[in-house]
């Protein structure tokens, strides 16, 4: 039986009359690396922060890593990792210094960063350029190293915002090796974004519009179902009635 | 002078970092020409040498006839410029962001509605509104309308489509084709490969030089070898089982297929299979397909 | 000029509708205004006299009794010798000391005057001078009772009056022409560095360049709002100091007003110059608050008069317009005096202004850098 890492059911959060998510209900498996998608608005946002232990939700139940959202907070965190393509790393600290300051905040003890920090600059061939500051380095490095920084401690779920938007297409296809070789090691990869093509590498997808998820399966299914030859189009074929004119 | 730009062999260096290393292309009136590249490539940078903003260290650019250098200011009056940040004033309401930048350029929105019409009548009724709170969308729409409101000859759009979602992208190449059917020359940037196909002719260009400059149909014709895509159930030992293969050339994940072409045009898809089910991967499918503008610019990108 | 106008229309529409630009323009000055005017006290109400009384006789006696009973003041400590006078006041139990001499009532009756010395704190000179016309006042009706009394001849107690701390009894309203200096070199240099550097970091500004707009119209287009609002803003300063505290003008308020406008147009370009250098707005407030308010505040002498700083400060100081601005005003403002007088303070702010302009005009190019 596969192993359920993210639960959500009946979820439902609003702000006053505003209802952003509105009874979500979905399941993330271990290992898996899952597509969430949306419309800027869509209350994709509202969501992520619910399940990263942000915010409470108005109701429903919610398990992430086996820990409840409303009452387990602190362990939720202490088992994810998170990136997002604009601020993960400090641009004017060096490579070492951002290893050792997120080795540090999730209280990993100084020799066990010592070694991460040389196995991970290995394994990136990133070892020369240790003390070089972040501001210089490329983009496809960056977004490699704010990967590696953000499971340094291990974590069950990895949530990544938008992770390889810009940059050139090999250096994007490494990045995306890298997540199935995370994934391929039973962490789950949970993506959120609204670059349709990144869709297209996630194992299932669900899309969200005006705060309900209105498909969620394989992108092959999805594409099937929607006689469409792309995510996008099936993102398009399904977002475009309900938006009238915004 | 038939082309609306010409570039001869620009080059521009900010201190150590070379931007371009020598670019050379043209752009025929009324195209619809895309510079499509990743971040970085040097898209921003030849876009503000055709749009007289910066001046180029070696070369000459030519732009509706005129020395981009010396005629900046019959220039200036002739271009429509989008930059990459869409340029609209967030406290202003989206009606004086309109008619602010139709003053600057010396005319009214009335005088050139018939152009935007079509393009603003979707924000309209939103004209209220401060820019700063529309969607992504919205302020694409709106910053297409104001570089359009002094009537350009030649519209130069830098990645007007980043950050905006999936239907209004679609929109606004809607938008474009019609406004090359009034005879405006469309220059456009973008880092999404996919969205070479919806253009006359693109160049495609990584760290500073073009790698090839055609329409998107020769561009993939060009493209020298078969190309198989294969998938099983387990991605990431599927990408290292076909890297040990001893005829395996380059091996990408392209969404949830592996782009495999081989050392020579020998392989067959049987035999990728055979491989495949001896190392036990299942629901494996191996078929043989056309190379897409991405296989041809990470081909273009390793050659080069 | 179509374009121009345009452009000034678009910038008082940034002003009017950014809440905190308006709070910066019109709030701040209001408030620093009557911040500062009020800590300075105004008001004389049960203000402690002290009492050297060297004859202590039944005249001096009468005499305290009579200031201590007017209403204005209460009978502070009971002094022994010349030497306790300074430490009354400089502890501020006392705000004034009368003294009387020797032998007070036989030089009274003998020769038919006598004289008692009020000595005050001068650092208040508000409240000193209301002492000493007070102490005076009083001291006239004593002289009216003795009289109207069957005393021989016309006997006559004149007070004599000396300052401590302040002898040249300096206006308390020195701190107008002050906060006026600092206030324009804020809204003008702040807010045009602001403005100008929010048009590079949004991305606007390479839309500006990109149209037939000239940077000259540009740069213009950014001062004019600000030259009119930050004139508005110093009348403001002088209204609201003459309604609340009864400052006037003694010089002629169109060389003021003349003077303000240069110190305006100087403050602008000084914006001008420090945009064109920064990169984003962080570095353009960094830049005006080190290199324009700092200085004004502390060593353009509103704070610490010049003549009593190290010799350094003072040469720093000679280098920042915003000290000759603060002559000029104290001339005009509180002496009274007209061009003649700080013709050469003029010169050298037109000096500071048109370099200014030179400079900025030279970094703000046609095109992006």
């Amino acid at each position: 039986m596969e192993e359920n890492i993210i639960s959500v059911r009946n979820l439902v959060r609003k702000f006053g009359s505003f209802t952003a998510n509105d009874n979500l209900s979905f399941d993330v498996r271990k290992g898996e690396i899952f597509g969430f998608l949306g419309a800027n608005g869509a209350g994709k946002t509202t969501a992520v922060r619910i399940l990263c232990g942000l915010s409470k939700p108005t109701s429903g139940e919610v398990k992430i890593a086996g820990f409840d959202i409303y009452r387990e907070t602190e362990k939720i965190k202490r088992n994810i990792g998170y990136m997002s393509q604009r601020f993960s790393l400090y641009e004017d600290l060096t490579v070492a210094e951002n290893i050792q300051l997120y080795g540090g905040i999730y209280g990993l003890p100084n020799r066990l960063i010592r070694e991460k920090q040389a196995e991970l600059l290995n394994r990136l061939g990133m070892t020369d350029v240790r003390n070089k500051l972040i501001a210089g380095l490329p983009l496809g490095w960056k977004q490699k190293l704010a990967f590696s920084v953000a499971i340094l401690h291990d974590p069950k779920i990895v949530f990544l915002d938008e992770p390889t938007g810009g940059v050139d297409p090999i250096a994007r296809r490494q990045f995306w090796e890298m997540i199935y070789e995370t994934a391929s090691g039973g962490t789950t990869i949970f993506v959120t974004t609204h670059y349709m093509d990144e869709a297209e590498y996630c194992d299932r997808i669900s899309i969200m519009s005006e705060g309900k998820i209105v498909a969620l399966d394989t992108p092959a299914a999805l594409k099937r179902i929607y006689q469409a030859p792309s995510v996008e189009e099936v993102f398009v074929k399904i977002a475009r009635p309900s938006k009238s004119l915004l | 002078m038939n082309q609306a730009i010409l570039s001869e062999d620009i080059r521009k260096s900010f201190g150590e970092v070379k931007a371009l290393q020598g670019v050379s292309l043209d752009v025929g009136r009324g195209e619809i020409f895309g510079l499509i590249g990743p971040d970085g490539a040097g898209k921003t940078t030849l876009f503000r040498i055709i749009t007289t903003l910066m001046l180029p260290d070696a070369g000459r650019m030519t732009v509706l006839g005129l020395d981009a250098v010396s005629g900046y200011k019959t220039l200036r009056r002739k271009i429509g410029y989008m930059p990459g940040r869409f340029s609209l004033y967030q406290d202003l309401s989206v009606e004086e962001n309109l008619h602010f930048y139709a003053t600057v350029f010396g005319t009214t929105v009335r005088e050139n509605y018939d152009l935007i019409a079509d393009i603003y009548s979707h924000i309209e009724p939103f004209k209220k509104r401060l820019a700063g709170q529309l969607s992504g969308g919205m302020k694409q729409k709106l910053a297409l309308s104001c570089a359009l409101i002094h009537k350009p000859e030649l519209l130069v759009l830098d990645e007007p489509t980043t950050g905006v979602d999936a239907v209004s992208r679609k929109e606004f190449w809607e938008m474009l084709k019609k406004l090359q059917q009034k005879g405006i020359t469309i220059l456009v940037s973008t880092p999404y490969m996919d969205e070479a196909t919806l253009c006359d002719r693109v160049a495609l260009i990584q760290g500073g030089r073009i790698l090839d400059v055609d329409t998107p149909r020769r561009i993939t014709e060009k493209f020298p070898h078969r190309i198989f895509q294969v998938r099983s159930d387990e991605m990431f030992r599927l990408i290292t089982d076909l890297r040990d293969f001893k005829k395996a050339g380059s091996v990408f994940a392209f969404g949830q297929y592996v782009h495999f072409t081989g050392l020579d045009d020998e392989v067959e898809c049987v035999e990728l299979d055979n491989y495949l089910d001896k190392l036990n991967h299942t629901n494996v499918l191996v078929e043989e397909i056309a190379p897409g503008i991405e296989d041809v610019f990470i081909h273009l990108m390793k050659v080069s | 000029m179509k374009r121009f106008i345009g452009f000034v229309k678009k910038e008082f529409l940034h002003i009017f509708r950014d809440y905190l630009t308006m709070i910066i323009l019109f709030g701040i000055p209001a408030v620093l205004v009557l911040l500062f005017g009020f800590v300075i006290s105004t008001e004389l109400k049960d203000a402690r006299v002290a009492f050297l009384d060297l004859s202590n006789d039944g005249t001096t006696h009468r005499i305290s009794e009579k200031i201590c009973s007017s209403g204005f003041f209460k009978r502070g400590a009971s002094l022994d010798s010349f030497d306790d006078i300074e430490s009354a006041l400089r502890s501020g139990k006392a705000r004034a000391v009368v003294v009387f001499g020797n032998d007070f009532e036989r030089n009274l009756i003998r020769e038919g005057r006598a004289t008692l010395s009020v000595i005050t704190d001068g650092s208040e000179p508000n409240v000193a001078t209301q002492t000493t016309t007070f102490i005076s006042a009083i001291v006239a009706g004593f002289n009216a009772d003795l009289a109207g009394s069957d005393s021989p001849g016309t006997l006559l107690v004149q007070p004599e009056v000396r300052m401590f701390y302040n002898p040249l009894m300096k206006s308390q309203f020195m701190f107008v022409p002050g906060l006026i200096t600092m206030i324009m070199i804020m809204i003008c240099a702040l807010m045009t560095s602001i403005t100008l550097t929010r048009e590079k970091e949004f991305g606007t500004m390479e839309a500006l360049l990109a149209s037939p707009l000239k940077p000259v119209q540009i740069i213009l287009g950014k001062v004019v709002p600000y030259f009119f609002l930050s004139l508005i803003d110093a009348i403001l300063i002088l209204l609201l100091s003459w309604w609340v505290f009864g400052l006037t003008v003694k010089g002629s308020l169109i060389l003021l007003l003349a003077e303000v406008m240069l110190y305006i147009l100087m403050s602008l370009s000084l914006g001008i110059l420090i945009s064109s250098k920064a990169k984003n707005m962080q570095q353009a407030i960094f830049g005006t608050l080190v290199g324009g308010m700092l200085p004004t505040v502390l060593l353009s002498g509103f704070i610490v008069p010049i003549d009593s700083m190290p010799e350094i400060y003072q040469w720093i100081s000679a280098v920042l317009p915003p000290r000759y601005f603060v002559v000029i005003l104290k001339n005009i403002m509180i002496k009274g005096t007209g061009f003649l007088f700080i013709w050469k303070e003029t010169l050298i702010l037109l000096l500071f202004t048109t370099g200014f302009i030179a400079l900025s005009l030279r970094s703000f190019k046609t095109r992006l850098q």
